[in-house]
């Protein structure tokens, strides 16, 4: 019981600054400011998020970020998943090199890879584009070490054998038999790729220059530092950032945990 | 558990079949191993294209930069070790990473603690809410560090804050938690603990489900308590997981960039570090390098002497608690 309790309360502090948030959101913005301070839902929460999409393009902002974080998700986990059949499951020449190459660079910490990465953008032209943030990233080394190893566990040669006796080419085995029976790591590395890219601010900053394609990360950091002082504006930005998130991630939490613990971080 | 690369199941070559044309080509050529392997390598190759432009040329491109001197338009000079031998004399990046080291203590290694208590608590005491628990826990990570670093430097405002607000109903002084370097440590670690415990947690509860119960119900029945087998049965057992994620988080910790940025930079604080460069990291020191200063060369031996600390601090880490196991 007294176990339950400690528990209970550290899942208040791990939900309450987002219900602090969200109520303040709500909040004209000397409310926001009184003392003692108020945690009782407001009337305004239509009001701000007018005078939000009025100040900064947030509404574009949010669809920057899904079109980015979406196109990058499809691709990683495709490429990924591809090739990391290839690992798991055929004999070929320079197999293990390969690999160890992948792994070599897993090593490497992103921040090594800043200065070079923006230099090559700016001689492929891509400074300030879409692009930039999504093709460079769909070499992910941790994603083709997680599904090999997921495809590896999950999917026995005699299916692919089998498959492979009754007619079924290459493609059709991977469309057909491997994708199916790994969805679970699928569905976890999507969401984990989905988020990493949503939620990805320095490369953005470093990379977009115009207002109008800045992702939400931007949007709202530009609205802490230019419009700092409008609270309720910074309070119901975050908000809508954050709580669509949360939402789905709630919604798809069980699904989620189980292929998180199912697949490569066994390590 | 499993280690990667000892899991794989692997039968002998499966295009054997396709025999009758090997016959006439010499079977240890190049061309031969491409033409009979030709689906796995048609499988690699959209991701080993991108992986070398993208993946491998990078990390070289850097290191062949930190031996130059370049602002991005004037051609580059060649400068040998010069960049290093600046970084290593360098005060400011020396204070960027004490910095950043402390971090280390005050938030990684209390936080691993912590998560190693709750998923053990999670794991034998708690049977039909665990699922609840460990979203609620996990939620600040799906959650952007922007938002959330935000939220949490409106809570440590100092006149309006909610932080302080607290204490002053408590009848305790304000803290300076934007603008004291020591509080601002503080909140920092905090809102890193904060954000990424439940990662940790998911990680030690899968660990944690490799180990039998059986061990706990013998200890139980020798008498022990829950403290003891925590301390004597699962963190013995759970070494590898213990070192795997100390070296995860390190590697996190090191790169700090987005949290420490932003509750500087902005209406409160100001400039960049903050006050005495408090919460100046070392990815915050090349950014400003690279990005303010342009000072290509400088930054990317920078990002090389943060990647050989990163490895020697990974080494001693398998080396101190990979020793006995």
């Amino acid at each position: 019981m007294a176990i339950l309790v400690v528990l209970l309360f550290l899942a208040g502090l791990m939900v309450f600054p987002f219900l602090w948030m969200t109520v303040t959101s709500s909040l004209k913005l000397p409310q926001i400011l009184q003392y003692p301070p108020r945690l009782v839902p407001g009337t305004d929460l239509i009001r701000n998020i007018t005078a939000l999409v009025q100040t900064v393009p947030f509404v574009r902002a949010f669809i920057n970020s899904l079109f980015i974080a979406g196109v990058a998700t499809v691709g990683q986990v495709f490429l990924c998943s591809l090739a990391g059949f290839a690992f798991a499951k055929y004999e070929f020449l320079g197999r293990e090199t390969l690999f160890l190459l992948v792994l070599a660079t897993m090593m490497i910490p992103a921040t090594v890879n800043l200065i070079p990465w923006f230099i090559m953008m700016s001689w492929l032209g891509w400074t300030d584009t879409y692009q930039a943030l999504i093709v460079p990233g769909m070499a992910n080394a941790f994603g083709i070490f997680w599904m090999r190893q997921s495809i590896t566990q999950a999917v026995h040669d005699e299916i692919i054998q089998a498959a492979r006796i009754d007619g079924c080419s290459e493609i059709r085995i991977y469309t057909r038999v491997v994708v199916p029976m790994i969805r679970p790591a699928l569905g976890a590395l999507s969401i984990l790729v989905f988020l990493g890219v949503w939620n990805e601010y320095l490369q953005p900053l470093i990379i977009l220059n115009t207002v109008h394609k800045f992702t939400l990360p931007l949007i709202l950091a530009l609205l802490h530092n230019q419009y700092g002082t409008q609270l309720h504006l910074v309070m119901v930005g975050s908000t809508l950032a954050t709580v669509p998130v949360l939402i789905i991630f709630f919604l798809t939490s069980r699904w989620f945990i189980r292929g998180l613990t199912a697949g490569a971080l066994k390590g | 558990m499993k280690q990667p690369g000892t899991s794989d199941t692997f039968q002998p070559p499966k295009h054997q079949a396709i025999t009758a044309r090997s016959a006439v080509q010499p079977p240890n050529s190049l061309w031969y191993q491409i033409k009979r392997n030709k689906w796995p390598y048609f499988f690699i190759s959209p991701f080993f294209v991108l992986f070398a432009i993208f993946g491998l040329f990078p990390p070289l491109f850097g290191f062949y930069l930190s031996f130059h001197q370049w602002d991005g338009l004037s051609p580059k000079r060649f400068v040998g070790l010069d960049n290093y031998i600046r970084v290593i004399n360098d005060q400011l990046f020396w204070k960027s990473f004490t910095n950043t080291v402390g971090f280390i203590f005050l938030a990684t290694l209390p936080m691993l603690a912590l998560a190693i208590i709750i998923a053990f608590l999670l794991d034998s005491y708690v049977k039909r809410f665990r699922n609840f628990f460990l979203a609620t826990y996990f939620s600040p990570m799906v959650t952007s560090s922007v938002a959330v670093t935000i939220i949490f430097g409106l809570m440590y405002g100092t006149n309006f804050g909610l932080i302080n607000s607290g204490l002053r109903l408590l009848g305790l002084a304000p803290i300076r938690w934007l603008t004291d370097p020591l509080p601002m440590k503080v909140a920092l670690a905090l809102l890193l603990i904060w954000r990424y415990l439940g990662w940790n947690i998911v990680l030690y509860l899968v660990g944690l489900q490799t180990i039998s119960h059986d061990y706990y119900d013998a200890a139980r029945v020798d008498g022990a308590n829950g403290v003891q087998i925590l301390f004597r049965i699962v963190v013995p057992l759970m070494r590898p997981t213990i070192l795997y994620t100390l070296i995860i988080s390190i590697i996190g910790v090191l790169q700090l960039f987005g949290e420490p940025y932003l509750l500087t930079v902005g209406p409160v604080g100001g400039s960049m570090g903050g006050r005495d460069n408090a919460l100046l990291t070392m990815a915050m020191y090349l950014y400003q390098n690279g990005f303010g200063y342009f000072r290509f060369g400088y930054a990317a031996a920078i990002a090389y002497v943060m990647f050989a600390l990163i490895l020697i601090m990974s080494l001693a880490n398998l080396k101190l608690i990979g020793r006995s196991s």
